[in-house]
Parts: C-alpha cells; sequence; structure tokens
C-alpha cells in the first residue's frame, strides 16, 4: 500500500508497510496512479503528451528499482513477525487521578469539570501507595515505568503527590525500576515550592493553556466564572524556564470557537514556549463547540498554515516544537508499539481516588469499563485482554487506512465515546490526524531540501 | 535518482527485528490526553 500526497508544492510518497518516505517530481507522482493498474506501454500511452517516453521510461524504471527493494509497494509482514505474536501484555504506565476535584471549571472537561461525575474526592496516600506497589508488581520485566498526576487538578493535592513520589522512590530500587513521574496541571496553584519540587521529580510536565487571551478565558475559568489566562501565563513561563525549556508542554484544546487555532500554537510560542501542543476537542456533537466534519476544511488549512511557520521559524533558528508535527523518520517507535498504539486498557491503566482500575482517564467514571482495585487486587483479566487486543489488525477501519503506523489505530476511548466500540475509531479524530501526519511529513522534506 | 529523492528508507521493516521491548514512553504521557499520537514517541531502545 501506497499514500501520496502534495502540500506546499511537494510531492510525498509514503510506503506504508516498510515505512519509507519518497519526494517525487510530478511525472513520478502522475505514474503512480496507473502504476498497479496498467501496462509500462499504457502509461507511457497515457503520458506522451506531457513528458518525453525517455523521462517516461526512466521514471518507471526508479519506480521499479523502489519496488524491488522493498521501499515501494512493499507487503505487510508484520502479522506473523515473531517480535509480534510473542508480545506479552504487561502494565507500565498508571494515571493516577490524584484528585476528582478542580479548582477551575473547563466547558469542555471530559471530567465533567473536574469530578468525573461521582463525588468531588482526593487520593489518600494509602491508595497511592497501594497503586504504585500494583504497578511496580505487574510491570513484569520493564523497567521504565510512568505514573502521571492527573486530576481534576493535581495541585490540590500536592502534598500526597510528595508522599507518592517519595513511597515510588523508595520501592522502585527494590525492584530495579526507574519510575518517570509527570503531572497534568492548569497551573493555577503554582508556586515557588511546587514548582521546585516539580522540577526535580517531574519527568515531564503538561501545562494547560488554549492560546490567545480571549479564547482560553472563554473556554477555561474560575469557580467565580474569571478567566484563568493572566493568572497562569506567568507561572507558565516561570516554570518552563526552571526547566531550561525542555521536559514539557504547554497544552491546549482547540474547539468550534478557534478553528483558527494555528494562531494559539504561536500565540503560546510567541509567548516564549517552546513545547506546544493543542489538540482538538473531543466532544458530542450537540455541543456548541463541537468540531464538526464540516469545519475540517478550516483545520486542515489551519494545520498547513502552522506547517508552512514551523518551517519558516525553523529555518531562522527560532525553532519551536509542536507536538502533533514531531515524527522522527529514522529513529521513531518500532512496528510493534505502532500495532499496538497507546496501550489504555492493557499497558497503561487509570486509577481513581478510590483505587479503582479503568482502561484510561477517559473510562472513568463508566462503571462498565471498571477493571479493577488497587485495595483489593481485584483485575479482571477478560476486560484486560479486550483491551490490549485493541491494535490496528483488530480495527477493520485500519487495516484499510494509510495512516495506520503512524495513529496506531487512534483513540480507544473517542472511538467508544462515538461508536460505542473500541475498535471503530472515530472518524473526524482520524481525519485530523491523517492531515497532522501530511503535514508533519511535509516539514521533514522540506527541512531536508534546505539542508536544516 | 533523477525523479525520486527518499528521504527515509525501510525504518518499520528494519525496526521489527529488535522491537517490542515495550520501554518507550505511553502516547498519552506525553502531553495528549485525548489524541492518540504513537509516531512521533521516541525510541529507548536505540
Amino acid at each position: 500500500m501506497i499514500h501520496k500526497f502534495n502540500q506546499v508544492n511537494k510531492n510525498i510518497v509514503i510506503d506504508v508497510n516498510s515505512g519509507a518516505v519518497h519526494v517525487v517530481d510530478p511525472l513520478v507522482y502522475r505514474i503512480l496512479d496507473y502504476y498497479s493498474i496498467k501496462s509500462d506501454l499504457e502509461i507511457i500511452g497515457l503520458l506522451q503528451e506531457e513528458y518525453t517516453v525517455e523521462d517516461i521510461q526512466e521514471a518507471l524504471e526508479e519506480i521499479n528499482t523502489l519496488k524491488n527493494e522493498g521501499l515501494l509497494f512493499s507487503e505487510e509482514r508484520y502479522l506473523e513477525h515473531e517480535s509480534f505474536k510473542n508480545k506479552q501484555p504487561v502494565v507500565k504506565a498508571l494515571c493516577l487521578h490524584i484528585s476528582h476535584d478542580c479548582n477551575i471549571r473547563c466547558k469542555y472537561c471530559f471530567a465533567s469539570q473536574g469530578d468525573f461525575k461521582g463525588q468531588r474526592t482526593l487520593m489518600d496516600l494509602e491508595v497511592g501507595k497501594k497503586a504504585i506497589d500494583f504497578l511496580l508488581e505487574n510491570s513484569g520485566k520493564r523497567r521504565n515505568l510512568e505514573v502521571d498526576f492527573f486530576g481534576g487538578e493535581p495541585l490540590m493535592n500536592f502534598d500526597v503527590v510528595k508522599d507518592i513520589v517519595k513511597y515510588g522512590r523508595g520501592r522502585e530500587k527494590e525492584f530495579n525500576k526507574e519510575i518517570r513521574f509527570t503531572m497534568t496541571t492548569n497551573g493555577v496553584l503554582l508556586n515557588d515550592e511546587n514548582m521546585k519540587f516539580i522540577n526535580e521529580e517531574m519527568y515531564n510536565v503538561v501545562l494547560s493553556i488554549d492560546g490567545r487571551e480571549d479564547i482560553n478565558d472563554h473556554m477555561r475559568y474560575t469557580i467565580n466564572g474569571q478567566g484563568t489566562y493572566e493568572v497562569i501565563v506567568p507561572k507558565l513561563l516561570k516554570m518552563a524556564e526552571l526547566r531550561g525549556h525542555k521536559n514539557y508542554y504547554v497544552r491546549g484544546t482547540f474547539t468550534k470557537f478557534n478553528l483558527d487555532f494555528s494562531n494559539d500554537v504561536l500565540h503560546l510560542v510567541d509567548l516564549g514556549f517552546k513545547n506546544v501542543s493543542v489538540e482538538p476537542v473531543v466532544a458530542a456533537p450537540q455541543h456548541d463547540y463541537a468540531i464538526g466534519e464540516e469545519d475540517l476544511p478550516t483545520v486542515f488549512k489551519h494545520y498547513e498554515i502552522l506547517a508552512e511557520e514551523y518551517v519558516k521559524r525553523t529555518k531562522e533558528g527560532n525553532p519551536f516544537l509542536f507536538f502533533h508535527f514531531m515524527i522522527d523518520l529514522n529513529q521513531g517507535p518500532c512496528i510493534i508499539k505502532r500495532i499496538v498504539g497507546c496501550g489504555a486498557g492493557a499497558e497503561y491503566l487509570a486509577v481513581t481516588p478510590e483505587g479503582e482500575l479503568y482502561p484510561c482517564h477517559q473510562f472513568v467514571g463508566n462503571t462498565d469499563f471498571m477493571i479493577g482495585n488497587v485495595m483489593d487486587k481485584s483485575f479482571k483479566k477478560e476486560l484486560y485482554y479486550t483491551f490490549a487486543e485493541a491494535h490496528v489488525y483488530n480495527k477493520e477501519k485500519c487495516n484499510e487506512c494509510w495512516a495506520k503506523f503512524y495513529c496506531s489505530g487512534g483513540c480507544h476511548a473517542n472511538a467508544y465515546h462515538f461508536n460505542k466500540d473500541i475498535n471503530v475509531p472515530y472518524n473526524i479524530g482520524c481525519e485530523m490526524e491523517k492531515k497532522r501526519i501530511e503535514s508533519a511529513l511535509m516539514i521533514q522534506a522540506k527541512l531536508a531540501e534546505e539542508g536544516v | 535518482m533523477k525523479h525520486i529523492k527518499t528521504l527515509s528508507g525501510a525504518t518499520l521493516a528494519n525496526s521489527a527485528a529488535k522491537g517490542g521491548c515495550g520501554e518507550c514512553q505511553t502516547s498519552c504521557q506525553s502531553a495528549c490526553k485525548t489524541s492518540c499520537t504513537v509516531a512521533n514517541q521516541e525510541c529507548e531502545n536505540k
């Protein structure tokens, strides 16, 4: 399978199964429309009014060479590969819902504005310790483990965060593991003391802000209805500065209200942030802020605008990172990871303040998906293996899709919330993801051309 | 080649040989929490 597209006058061809990426001239781009269904003579006949026969034959030879080298039209062989067949899911990452309470109210919050449709509760240390034990005991031979402090707002329960980190640091040595703690925070409660701790102990920190002041404040406001922008910007900048502008992201959500989100990304960059992630809202169609199919052309246009600006600023020596444009073509994840996907429900689980285990943070509150509890060590193996098997090859739509080894089947939670089936991907999300991948590859092509 | 410039070779095919160690970061732990993107993670077993 191949996929070809043109963006900013670059003709790019992806060989899906091998992972090879090529930049081709307009002649090869045309030939590839016919290559698999016409003979060489027929192709020459179709194109000889526009190109010389010699050029067409030369281009055909180049395509044949790459095909013979396994770099075009390569076959799919991974399903039978030993590395795939022998994979054993183990739990390696937890999303600790340290606080089912929040000090701000975001209109689009999937956590039902912090409480996940339940009581406003905080995790106590005992539950946190049991969660760490659960992770250490169920992580098999994995050495690198991950624990994200999530909410609600984690800083509302910061003393317990500190105690859990201390406990984890003690226990990881016994198991010869390394726990990478991370935190996702809205930033309102950041102060010198907790920033110092976060800087020292957190492998990564995700700082929530949507972009321009009016955009942010329309969706992210305090309990009293005050916008958060003015309060958080200085704090988030200080946090980024303390971390030397590494191992953090400012992360926003864009909605139907700011389909021109490229301006929000660039606003955050212009404020001084170097690592930015702004993602489309995932919301049921009845919400006024939900992104619909009719919005896709605008969204695509703004991914293109952003990609061009990304190239421009990189060339000018003033680069920034946009999470969804980061693709390392040579040292990205292996094919097994790309088949297995995000690992929700198998490698990655969410833990509520009560110790309940869910496939991920987005399933929390839907008791049909409660997978166990760290307190009594209950664990529903059947549900666990259902998620472990929700990989690319078991998603019918993904099998036909060129992007399957980039998005890896997409988000199970989005699939369930829109289609009531974790194996049927959320279509609008797929379309946006494909545009992001194309934009990321265009960036690579442009930068390679410029020798950057 | 005159008509085709290869940006990257058979990286996926080559990665299968030593793939599947599982040490790399879980995608939702990095920056996204709502839109799965796996291809931008880094390999920990280079």
